[in-house]
C-alpha cells in the first residue's frame, strides 16, 4: 500500500444522544484518516459508534463538535460537495423491495443524471459484475439476502464514488454469501474507489483493509495494518491437544522453555511456523513418550487483537440491535 | 484570482433547475410503482369507494331527508372521504420511507432532497384522481344524477383535484413529523371524521348550533358546497347557489393555502429531520 494523500480526515468527532443532563456520549473523540485507494475497516462490536461515524463522514448527522473533510470539502459546510464524491450503502438495505433488480438500478441511473442509452448501459454492466443478470427482472421479495445485499452495493455504485461507505456488509450473511460479497467489494477497490468499510467481524477487517482502526466505546483503541495488530498479540503458536491432562502435563515439561498448558489437554508453544521447527518439536515430545491427538499451527486472530486490546471478548457481536 | 474567473452561475443553475425536476421525475415513477405493487392497500382503495356508496345511500339514504335523491347529495362528501382515506395511506407511505434504509441513501446523493416528498405527492394525486372517477361511476349506478355542463365539470374536477393535493401536502407533512408509521394512520382517522362535520351528508341547519358553526367553517362544507353547486346546481343556507362565485373562491383560497403551508412545512422538516 503506497502512502499518498488523505482522501477522508476525520478528526476529534463527538456525538452525545440523552438530554443535555443526562448525555449518552456516543462517540467520544474520533480521529480517523483514509487515504486515497485504501481500504480502512472501523471495526468493533456493536453499539461501538460505527454507523454514528459512518452517518456523520456521509452528511447525514452533524457532530457535537470536531470536524471531517471528504476530498477537502468539510461535511458541515459543503455536503453537497461532499455527497457529489461520495457513496453509502448503509447497514439496512437501501434498495426498494417492491421494484426489480433493474429498476432499483434505473433509479440510481435518473439520480445520478446519466443521460439514457449511458444508464442503461452502466445498469447492465453491474448486474453482470454482481451476478444479478439472471434476476434483474424480478422483485427483490424473491431475492436471497446475498442478492439483496450485492444488489445495494451495485446501487451505491452507480455514480463511480471516489469514496464509497460500507456499513457492516456481509452481517447476517451465511459464509458462502459473505464470501461473494467479499470478492465484489475486493474487485471495486481493485478498481481505485477507496473504502471507509465498518465491520464486526475480525475476520473481515483480516480480508479487506489495508489498516484496521478498533472502535470501542465510541474511541479508537487501537490502529494499524492487520500484521502489525496481530503483532500485539504475540507470534504465532502450535497448539497440541493431548488424550488427558497428564500427557499434557508431561509434554509441557519436555518442552519447557515457554510452553503452557492452556487448557487442561491443550498445550500452546510459540513457533515460527517453519517445518523444521514444529517437526524438532513434535520430536522431543515423542521422546517423553507423550503422543499428541491433534496439533494445528494457529495464526493469533483479530479476536484474540480485541481481547487483549480492550480485555474482553467482542460483546454482542451476533446479536443484532436496532440502532 | 480576478473577476475575469468565469462566473458559473448562469449555466450551474439552469442545470440545477433541470437536474430537479430530472429528480422529481424519477421519485414520482419510484412512489408510482410502490402505490401500484401494494396490492392490500390497492384494493382497499378500489372496495372501499363502492362500499361506502352503498352503505350511504341504501343503509343511510333512506333515513335522511335533504328533499332531493340522496344519492345525488352525498357523492360530492363520498369522493372527499375517499380521496381522505388515500390521502392517509400517503402519510403512512411518506412515514414508512423516512424510516426505511432508502432514504438514508437519497440524503447522502447529491440530488433534491424533498423531490422524494413530491414523488409521493405526485403519485398520491394521480391515484386519488383514479379513485374519484371510480367513485363518479359508481355513484352513477346507483342514482347519482348530475345537472352539469362541460364547463361545470371541468370546474369540479378542478376543485376536487385541488382538495386532493391539499390533503396530500397535509398527508405528507404529518409523515414526515411522526415517528411511525402507526402514528401516521391517526392522520386517516381525523380525515375520515372531517367531512361528517360539514354539509357533505346532512345539511348542517340539522345540526347543534355550536358543532353547526364547526361545520360552516371548516374547509371542507365550502369545497363540498361549490362541487355540489356545480354538479347539482344544489345550494343551502350557508352557501346558496346564487352565490357560487364567492364560495368557489374560498374553497380555492382554502385549498391554496393549506398546499402552500404544509408543502414548506413538510420540505423544511424533511431537510430539518436527520437520524
Ligand atoms: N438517535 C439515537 N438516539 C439515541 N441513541 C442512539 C441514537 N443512535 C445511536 N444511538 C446509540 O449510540 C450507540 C452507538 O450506535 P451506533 O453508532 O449505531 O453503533 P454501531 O453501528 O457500532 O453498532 C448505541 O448505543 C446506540 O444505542
Ligand atoms: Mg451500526
Amino acid at each position: 500500500m503506497p502512502p499518498s494523500e488523505p482522501i477522508v480526515v476525520a478528526s476529534g468527532l463527538r456525538k452525545s444522544y440523552g438530554t443535555s443532563r443526562r448525555p449518552v456520549t456516543v462517540l467520544d473523540g474520533i480521529d480517523l484518516i483514509l487515504h486515497r485507494g485504501e481500504v480502512l475497516a472501523l471495526l468493533g462490536p456493536n453499539g461501538a459508534g460505527k454507523t454514528t461515524t459512518v452517518r456523520i463522514l456521509s452528511t447525514l448527522l452533524r457532530p457535537d463538535a470536531g470536524t471531517a473533510t471528504i476530498a477537502g470539502h468539510d461535511v458541515l459546510t459543503a455536503p453537497r460537495r461532499v455527497r457529489e464524491v461520495i457513496s453509502l450503502t448503509g447497514q439496512y438495505a437501501a434498495v426498494d423491495e417492491k421494484l426489480t433488480g433493474r429498476e432499483n438500478l434505473a433509479l440510481m441511473a435518473r439520480l445520478a443524471h446519466l443521460p439514457r442509452p449511458a444508464a442503461r448501459a452502466r445498469v447492465d454492466d453491474l448486474l453482470e459484475a454482481f451476478d444479478l443478470t439472471d434476476a434483474a427482472d424480478r422483485r427483490l421479495t424473491t431475492y436471497s439476502g446475498g442478492m439483496r445485499r450485492r444488489l445495494d452495493l451495485a446501487a451505491g455504485l452507480l455514480r463511480r464514488p471516489q469514496v464509497l461507505f460500507l456499513d457492516e456488509p456481509t452481517t447476517g450473511l451465511d459464509p458462502r454469501s459473505r464470501q461473494g460479497m467479499w470478492e465484489v467489494i475486493n474487485e471495486v477497490v481493485a478498481q481505485g474507489t477507496s473504502l471507509f468499510l465498518t465491520t464486526q467481524y475480525l475476520e473481515e477487517a483480516d480480508q479487506l483493509a489495508h489498516r484496521v482502526a478498533v472502535i470501542d466505546d465510541g474511541r479508537v483503541v487501537a490502529e494499524g495494518t492487520p500484521t502489525e495488530l496481530k503483532r500485539r498479540v504475540g507470534e504465532a503458536g502450535v497448539e497440541l491437544t493431548f488424550g488427558s491432562a497428564a500427557l499434557a502435563a508431561a509434554a509441557a515439561a519436555a518442552l519447557a522453555e515457554n510452553a503452557a498448558v492452556q487448557e487442561d489437554r491443550l498445550v500452546r508453544m510459540p513457533t515460527d511456523g517453519s517445518v523444521a521447527h514444529v517437526k524438532s518439536l513434535l520430536a522431543r515430545i515423542e521422546a517423553a513418550g507423550a503422543e499428541p491427538e491433534h496439533w494445528e499451527v494457529r495464526a493469533p486472530s483479530l479476536d484474540d487483537v480485541f481481547l487483549t486490546l480492550t480485555g474482553r471478548v467482542a460483546r454482542a457481536a451476533e446479536k443484532e440491535v436496532a440502532a | 484570482m480576478t473577476t475575469a474567473t468565469a462566473n458559473p452561475t448562469a449555466s450551474t443553475r439552469a442545470q440545477r433547475i433541470q437536474h430537479a425536476g430530472s429528480d422529481v421525475l424519477a421519485m414520482t415513477g419510484r412512489a408510482v410503482r410502490l402505490v401500484i405493487r401494494d396490492p392490500d392497500s390497492m384494493l382497499i382503495s378500489l372496495v372501499l369507494p363502492i362500499t361506502i356508496m352503498v352503505m350511504f345511500v341504501y343503509v343511510l339514504g333512506g333515513a335522511i331527508d335533504v328533499g332531493m335523491d340522496y344519492a345525488t347529495y352525498a357523492t360530492p362528501g363520498v369522493i372527499l372521504l375517499c380521496a381522505g382515506y388515500g390521502a392517509s395511506n400517503t402519510a403512512i407511505a411518506v412515514a414508512e420511507d423516512m424510516i426505511g434504509g432508502a432514504m438514508d441513501r437519497f440524503r447522502s446523493m447529491p440530488i433534491l432532497g424533498p423531490a422524494v416528498l413530491a414523488g409521493h405527492v405526485i403519485a398520491s394525486v394521480a391515484k386519488n384522481l383514479v379513485t374519484t372517477a371510480l367513485v363518479l361511476v359508481v355513484a352513477t349506478l346507483l342514482g347519482f344524477e348530475p345537472d352539469a355542463s362541460l364547463l361545470e365539470w371541468l370546474g369540479a374536477i378542478g376543485v376536487i383535484a385541488l382538495y386532493i393535493l391539499a390533503i396530500t401536502c397535509i398527508a405528507t407533512y404529518v409523515g414526515v413529523i411522526v415517528r411511525t408509521p402507526a402514528a401516521a394512520g391517526g392522520f386517516g382517522f381525523f380525515m375520515l371524521f372531517l367531512p361528517y362535520i360539514s354539509s357533505a351528508f346532512a345539511p348542517p341547519e340539522t345540526m347543534p348550533a355550536w358543532l353547526r358553526g364547526v361545520a360552516e367553517h371548516q374547509p371542507v362544507t365550502p369545497i363540498i358546497e361549490t362541487i355540489r353547486g356545480l354538479l347539482v346546481g344544489l345550494g343551502s343556507d350557508a352557501a346558496p347557489a346564487t352565490d357560487l362565485g364567492s364560495t368557489a373562491l374560498l374553497a380555492i383560497a382554502w385549498c391554496a393555502a393549506l398546499m402552500v403551508v404544509f408543502l414548506t412545512a413538510a420540505s423544511r422538516a424533511f431537510s430539518r429531520r436527520r437520524g
